[in-house]
């Protein structure tokens, strides 16, 4: 029994918790915060700025009123002064004044009662007092003026605040209502917020969700706002597809790999078991066997190519990489094939331009055009009348080098040339021939590796494959030594067999 | 040729009894470590001709094994077996201190012969002989001439390496992809019998018109020099 990992939570949480941890939720109360202490600080701002300067209009008031009664005092005498004090007491307004004896005995006013000690400091003071005795136990507030008077009668002007606290109340209750406001808002646009973009992404996870669970065919909703969920969705899509695209090829693979390697296998099996039931002879258990070794050693071989193609095709082999006198790798293969070309009724023809480097792996590029000039030989041969040469070429064009192995054969009709380069596809003409139809991916990875180009052309008749490489400047020091026979596959030929 | 004695390093029982089988039926003496530390112990002690050591092994790996002894300046000829065979593994094999590297799955013939040639290696003398001699074949490596019964056969360069090679293990087994390493230096599966036809050239030039062949083909292996007239 194997253990399930579950990626996420199945069933849909409750909603609340959900909505706590979302990050519109955490974005909003931060905001939120943001607002309603800008808020505060403004309105408190405005409210300390106006109570000033209603203070300032208050003290300039009873300033002017101080020395006006004072001015009056001056003139016509204390006695001319309570009669104003005692008229103005009268007039309804926010005015209070007091008149009293230097011990502090009332004289004139429409104040009852002040804290004591109130006249004994001159100067501006804040202080509770009572129109009426009766006020007394509500008093109100007021800025006041204390005066003292020549003969020491002393003279207060005050002026009572309440429509400054009213102004404070107002602003207050303003704060309030805006904080409680915004609060409210805030939450709202927080919760509409949340639950729009957190039910899209419930809908995402649950798409997904469903492709884990072997939906493949399942896309992400996109709600066409262009906004970062839908971007989202979009690059998750394109994932989606990428990954869809390499698992079918995936399953192409497993497929013509299951077949390919089937079919030698059954072979085998049934050429162990016919030599069992039938064989008389030791001879003919020999030969069974040595058959079925053969089998065993193609099918190895296909093993040994898949895995190389794979390899190649991670591009892991770089690594390996030097700098290379293809020149010399390309001589060497046309040399090596050059004594099976002629048993096949062919001329192998090497072109090669000396002194040609690129950077890559011997046996790769060994490999690659060994696979090549294979194909050559066993497709390559011309139909009728036609010219049984096959050449192998090497030459600089521009920034890079071109190998091409060319035949006059049937060549590839131009539909099928992409497809070749697949692996284990077999066109129906070269059916006849043995192999597996690896040998051109292999070349295509190697190419693909070495950052190169692989080109099937029409040869007019046959077929011309071009491998174009990048070309790097020759290391300064090439210089082979003449006793080395290997290198000396340029001499003068002998025995007149064809060159290369 | 004369018995070997070999160690070989396996973990896996079935493969490891199978080639002590093997070895033991052509001639030869073959023991067998379990693992890899076991392996280097036995080849501390000394006298072995040639070392088959698998890659993958319990508590020592392969090359770390080659490694070891290398550096106690133990330098007992080792093939490394693999079932890595990749072109980079290889080189990794050999510049650890492998003498060979073999992938698996690989047929008992092309290890017999490749061990073989590891253990002549081990008794030849440091420096290569100028002449090489089979019969009446004579191969003149500093002039670069060949000759059988007195009579100069000529080769083009290529020809003579190979022939160079084959007379350098006269008596031996050398198989095909053996010539393909060490004649052309190549690494790689050349797809077809590339190499069958350069040796049947070969062999037409030096036996053609002479009453016994110097060229023998080994079924199932590969090729061998040897004067077949005694």
């Amino acid at each position: 029994m194997t253990a399930r990992i579950e990626p996420t939570p199945r069933k849909r949480p409750h909603f609340l918790p959900t909505l706590f941890r979302t990050t519109a939720f955490k974005l909003t109360a931060v905001y939120l915060l943001i607002f309603a202490l800008f808020a505060a600080f403004v309105l408190g701002y405005v409210a300390w700025n106006a109570q000033r300067l209603l203070n300032d209009q208050i003290r300039s008031t009873i300033d002017a009123e101080i020395q006006g009664l004072a001015e009056q005092a001056r003139q016509g005498g204390i006695r001319r002064l309570v009669n104003i004090v005692e008229r103005r007491s009268r007039a309804p307004g926010a005015s209070l004044y007091l008149v009293t004896t230097p011990v502090g005995e009332r004289v004139a006013g429409n104040v009852e009662a002040i804290p004591p000690g109130t006249l004994d400091k001159t100067g501006e003071s804040e202080i509770d007092y009572a129109r009426t005795s009766d006020a007394i136990d509500t008093p109100s507030h007021a800025i006041v003026r204390v005066f003292v008077l020549p003969g020491g009668f002393r003279l207060l002007v005050g002026r009572d605040v309440e429509e400054r606290e009213r102004l404070g109340t107002v602003i207050r209750r303003a704060i309030g209502w805006s904080l409680a406001l915004i609060f409210i808002l805030g939450c709202f646009a927080s919760w509409f917020v949340a639950r729009r973009v957190l039910r899209r992404i419930d809908d995402m996870s649950e798409t997904a969700h469903g492709i884990m669970e072997g939906d493949l065919k399942g896309r992400l909703a996109i709600a066409g706002t262009g906004d970062e969920l839908d971007r989202l969705a979009l690059n998750l899509n394109a994932m989606l597809d990428r990954i869809g695209e390499l698992m079918a090829g995936m399953q192409q693979v497993t497929d013509n790999i299951a077949h390919d390697l089937k079919t030698p296998l059954t072979r085998l099996r049934n050429k162990a078991e016919e030599a069992l039931r039938s064989a008389k002879s030791t001879d003919a258990l020999r030969a069974a066997l040595d058959g079925a070794i053969e089998e065993a050693d193609n099918l190895i071989r296909v093993f040994n190519a898949l895995l190389m193609i794979a390899r190649l095709e991670a591009g892991r082999t770089s690594d390996n990489m030097d700098d290379l006198d293809l020149s010399e790798i390309v001589s060497g293969v046309a040399e090596l094939y050059e004594p099976l070309a002629e048993e096949a009724g062919l001329t192998l023809v090497g072109d090669v331009a000396p002194g040609l480097h690129v950077f890559g792996n011997r046996e790769l590029i060994g490999q690659a055009l060994a696979n090549l000039v294979d194909n050559a030989l066993k497709y390559g041969r011309p139909e009728s009348g036609g010219e049984a040469v096959v050449t192998v070429a090497a030459r600089r064009m521009d920034a890079d080098i071109e190998l091409s192995v060319s035949d006059h054969g049937p060549g590839i009709p131009e539909e099928d040339r992409g497809r070749v380069l697949d692996r284990f596809v077999r066109l129906d003409a070269s059916r006849s021939q043995p192999g597996f139809g690896l040998g051109l991916s292999m070349v295509a990875g190697v190419v693909r590796l070495h950052g190169g180009q692989l080109r099937l052309e029409d040869n007019a008749p046959g077929l011309r494959t071009v491998i174009a490489l990048p070309a790097i400047a020759p290391k300064p020091v090439e210089t082979p030594t003449p006793s080395d026979p290997a290198v000396s596959t340029a001499e003068p030929n002998p025995a007149g067999v064809p060159s290369l | 040729m004369s018995p070997m004695r070999l160690l070989i390093v396996e973990d896996d029982a079935e493969a490891a009894a199978y080639l002590t089988k093997a070895f033991r039926e052509v001639g030869h003496i073959a023991d067998h470590a379990a693992d890899g530390l076991e392996g280097y112990a036995m080849a501390e002690g000394g006298g072995y001709d040639v070392l088959v050591i698998d890659r993958m092994l319990p508590r020592l790996d392969g090359l770390s094994l080659i490694r070891s002894l290398r550096e106690q300046k133990d330098e007992t000829p080792a093939l490394i077996l693999s079932a890595l065979a990749q072109v980079d593994d290889r080189v990794k094999g050999l510049r650890a201190g492998g003498d060979d590297y073999l992938p698996k799955p690989y047929a008992f013939s092309e290890l017999l012969a490749r061990v073989e040639v590891l253990a002549r290696r081990r008794g030849a003398p440091a420096s290569e002989p100028t002449t090489y001699r089979a019969g009446e074949l004579v191969l003149d490596r500093l002039a670069h001439r060949v000759t059988r019964e007195g009579h100069e056969i000529v080769l083009q360069p290529r020809e003579f390496r190979l022939l160079e090679y084959l007379m350098k293990h006269a008596g031996q087994v050398v198989t095909r992809t053996m010539l393909l390493e060490n004649v052309w230096d190549y690494h790689f599966d050349p797809q077809t019998n590339v190499i069958d036809v350069h040796v049947s050239r070969l062999r037409s030039k030096v036996d053609k018109g002479f009453e016994h062949a110097m060229i023998h083909t080994v079924r199932g292996a590969g090729y061998m020099v040897r004067d077949s007239a005694h």
